[in-house]
């Protein structure tokens, strides 16, 4: 057992477990921060994406005990000060999603690029999404929603 | 944190009502309008389809619709449908509001509550629309004409002198007459049995019906507030991790759990065959599990996805002839060209992202399985069965589910979460790992389609004779305009023996339809390059259905595809096929890497006549994933498997589209008002395998034989 400590959706947070378990049932069953969803287990389908400094990582496969003294923004601390971010706004407008099961997932895959660079092209952010899975077929208009958020972020929007 | 805590929840706006308390819902009812309708059992095409196995059921002439009415002139949609990224929980309130004649924002829907929802056999079929939603606008109707007649007793006024604006009665010529819906309802109950069917609001009159409408799951789905089976968290909630064998027929010999319940906070639970070891963090009984030290006797199945298909033709049974005409032997004689050719095509993985998961809290004798579902009604009589309830005691509650496609028509993991609770004591949190996903998958089953078929010098289709093998009778029948012909149909979802298949099979977006018109729509592609005709100019030459050929020339037009013979080099497909009332043709674009064998798809179009479109953008939402989602079985999506083990445990083996994948789609509606609103969410995808075989066969002169066309089968094709 150890006490990790780190900045979760803007928040510190300190959590007492054994350090080895990892991120993503730590955030669901411990800390119930259920957006971030599960989905293979084995880093392949991007379904549990969360943003750690400003790197897009599969909670599935990353250990709690590694996010210590880290900032781990999840597809709940996207939005700030009750706004959505660019992302969220323009997955609404392109209905960008179907079951919504991957969602999370591809928006912070999308988010950590455009957090690391406003200016990261469309294309860029689509590669980083290359592993991201998604059943409903929604790809063609999330390809439309990062085009859009990315055009709105690269004009100054956040 | 428990997202379910029981409360009323009334979102602002247009609300998903996920959770309403029956005893609350019991105290509004009381307070509002309760309008019941007794309908005629509706027959769907899926009655004799779908595999039944206690999950299908019958559909009991039972209460088929609630609408509610609250004294805040709210109304609440309760169905027994669910919400798996269709877009029903959008869909079906436009058509409630239509016919009421109340604001779109004013109609909130509980979906999937067998406490609160009328009777359901499942979301499955693209029933949704075509088939509930004729149901919902006649509850709304006649919701409406009761409320008519309540209104002119209390204005003193006949009914035909009134109408309904945004849910006040007016009095045509004087306005000052006037009452709202929650003002007629304030304090009643009133329970009425409809003779009568009430008039239905003419298509040409409808105001929202038809209008692009936002989805109401957006908010929630982007801002991960969207709650599904796996979030719902009761206090002190275990997680089970169940003990599974290696492969199907493999039985337990010897188990050992000491090891496992050395861990601190693990518990074992066994309840006849399940095993489970339990923990409150999914990771800690993920590693418990591991101790677990099990054996087996292995499985008596020496199949494998080599050897399938020559298993299937030999054990399926001798099969029904739905479609037959003519005299086969005379087709026979007038053609001057006969074609033989068999297609095959392998298992295919539902492999929806959320894993079958669900919640159960078994209290004072009561169940409540929060579950992932297509099906929840008969969920709950599973779950009944299997704890020894009555019906009465059993509740389930269908949260968002995360994709479906057929494969949570099967609902296994409600019934184990179910018996886990109520051997352990404790609320138990089954989620299916993704290896358990895809070994108890209920796979779209493979197939084999045998066709004999020949023309005649006019290049007319002069007989036709198919034999399908597995993929059952949806879709199966020719289109075509064709004197003599036979249909076989060898397996399906019923009646299969024993052991014909090696592992679960069932429903799969447009069941058995994928298979049928691959194997039609290939073969007519083969005879048209034969005959050197376009294969468009073929079809269209042997078509007689006027619905089919508008739907044609309306994809000729937008695809701006022009007349050439195959195999012209341009990569350039086509195909058609009839599903859940759609009629659907698609055209597409290939690059063939003849080094290679990889099939890049260049462009993909979808012409429909779905009759009135409901929701437009949801309509092409659906077409658009049915596009995407077919071109995953087309031409990467086989389940391999051997000897009952399922080899593709995980998506490091089993590639579904990605990005990379991704087609310039177009997607076009055909204005079609004379005819009631078709499935939208099944036909687009059913002539993916043949209108990308066809269109690879155009691009490099090889035709494929076998789904999906892996870059080795376009290989061997080419070396022929």
């Amino acid at each position: 057992m150890k006490t990790v400590s780190f900045t979760l959706n803007g928040k510190p947070t300190r959590v007492t477990t054994d350090e080895n378990r990892l991120l993503l049932w730590v955030l669901r069953d411990d800390l119930g921060l259920t957006g971030t969803k599960f989905g293979c287990g084995q880093a392949s389908c991007g379904s549990c994406t969360v943003v750690i400094n400003s790197d897009a990582v599969r909670a599935c496969a990353t250990a709690v005990g590694d996010v210590e003294g880290k900032t781990v923004t999840t597809i709940e601390g996207v939005a700030t000060d009750g706004r959505l971010h660019p992302l969220q706004d323009a997955f609404i407008k392109h209905a960008a999603f179907q079951c919504g099961f991957c969602t999370s997932g591809m928006i912070m895959g999308a988010y950590a690029k455009l957090l690391k660079d406003p200016k990261t092209p469309p294309a860029e952010v689509l590669k980083e999404l290359e592993d991201h899975l998604c059943r409903c077929g929604a790809h063609v208009r999330i390809v439309d929603a990062v085009t859009t958020a990315a055009a709105a972020m690269k004009g100054g929007a956040r | 944190m428990s997202p379910f805590n029981n409360d009323l929840e009334v979102p602002d706006g247009w609300g998903f009502v996920q959770t309403i308390d029956r005893r609350d819902f019991l105290k509004l009812t009381t307070t509002g309008l309760l309008v019941m309708f007794f309908v005629e059992p509706l027959i769907g095409r899926g009655s004799r389809e779908l595999p039944q196995g206690g999950r299908g059921g019958g559909t009991p002439a039972d209460l088929n619709a609630f609408l509610h009415i609250g004294v805040d002139g709210r109304v609440t949609c309760l169905v027994g449908k669910v919400e798996l990224g269709q877009g029903a929980m959008t869909s079906l309130p436009q058509l409630a509001a239509e016919e009421l004649n109340v604001p779109l924002g004013s109609v909130d829907i509980v979906m999937g509550d067998t406490d609160l929802c009328p009777f359901d056999s499942g979301t499955f079929g693209s029933l949704s629309i075509r088939q509930f939603g004729p149901v919902l606008r006649s509850a709304a109707a006649e919701a409406k004409g009761v409320l008519l007649e309540m209104a002119a007793e209390r204005l003193q006024v006949p009914v035909a002198e009134l109408s309904v604006e945004n849910g006040t009665v007016v009095h045509k010529t004087d306005r000052t007459k006037r009452v709202t819906y929650g003002q007629l309802t304030e304090g009643k109950r009133i329970e009425r049995r409809l003779a009568g069917r009430p008039a239905l609001e003419a298509v040409s009159a409808f105001t929202i019906v038809g209008k692009t409408t936002p989805r109401r799951d957006a908010l929630e789905k982007v801002t991960g507030k969207a709650k599904y089976a796996g979030d719902v968290i009761p206090t002190g909630a275990l997680h089970a991790r169940i003990v599974r064998p290696p492969a199907h027929g493999a039985t337990l010999a010897t188990l050992d759990t000491t090891a496992a319940e050395k861990m601190p906070g693990v518990r074992i639970v066994h309840d006849r065959e399940l095993v489970a070891v339990l923990h409150a963090h999914r990771d800690e009984a993920d590693k418990a599990l591991g101790l677990v030290k099990a054996t087996y006797t292995p499985s008596a199945s020496t199949l494998t996805d080599a050897t399938i298909f020559d298993h299937l033709v030999n054990v399926a049974p001798a099969g029904d002839t739905p479609f037959r005409g003519g005299d086969l032997a005379m087709g026979e004689k007038l053609a001057t060209m006969v074609f033989s050719e068999t297609y095959r095509k392998g298992y295919v993985a539902h492999a929806a992202m959320e894993t079958h998961s669900a919640v159960a809290a078994v209290e004072n004798g009561k169940a409540t399985v929060w579950a992932g579902t297509q099906t929840p009604f008969p969920l709950k009589s599973q779950v009944a069965a299997a704890l020894g309830l009555t019906a009465d005691k059993v509740r389930v509650i269908t949260p968002y589910v995360g994709g479906g496609f057929g494969g949570k028509s099967a609902s296994q993991q409600g019934v184990e979460a179910a018996r886990l609770a109520m051997a352990a004591g404790v609320p138990v949190r089954v989620v299916w790992s993704r290896e358990e996903e895809f070994y108890f998958d209920t796979f779209d089953p493979a197939a084999v389609h045998t066709i004999r078929s020949g023309i005649d010098a006019a290049k007319k289709i002069v007989f036709w004779d198919l034999v399908a093998v597995g993929s059952g009778s949806r879709g199966v029948e020719h289109i075509y305009d064709i004197p003599n012909h036979r249909t076989v149909v060898r397996g399906g979802w019923n009646g299969n023996p024993a052991g014909m298949h090696p592992f679960g099979i069932g429903p799969w977006r447009a069941p058995g339809a994928n298979a049928n018109a691959w194997a039609r729509e290939s073969q007519i592609d083969v005879m048209a390059a034969k005959a050197g005709m376009d294969p468009v100019e073929f079809r269209l030459h042997n078509l007689a259905d006027a619905r089919m050929r508008r739907v044609l020339q309306a994809a000729v037009k937008a695809f701006g595809w022009t007349s050439q013979p195959g195999p012209s080099g341009r990569g350039m497909g086509v195909a058609c096929g009839i599903d859940a009332g759609t009629y659907a043709v698609n055209m597409a674009q290939v690059k063939v890497d003849k080094a290679t064998g990889r099939i890049q798809v260049v462009r993909l179009l979808s012409v429909q006549d779905m009759g009135v479109v409901v929701n437009p953008e949801g309509a092409k939402q659906q077409t658009e994933g049915c596009l995407t989602m077919g071109m995953g079985y087309s031409l990467a999506e086989e389940v391999h498997f051997k000897d009952g083990e399922v080899l593709d445990t995980n998506f490091d083996t089993y590639q579904l589209p990605r990005f990379s994948w991704l087609p310039k789609i177009e997607t076009v509606l055909l204005d079609s008002p004379e005819l009631a609103a078709q499935g939208a969410g099944e036909p687009a995808i059913v002539p993916m395998g043949a209108v990308l075989a066809n269109a690879v066969f155009d691009a490099i002169g090889a035709r494929v034989h076998q789904l999906p066309m892996t870059p080795a089968r376009v290989l061997a094709a080419i070396k022929g």
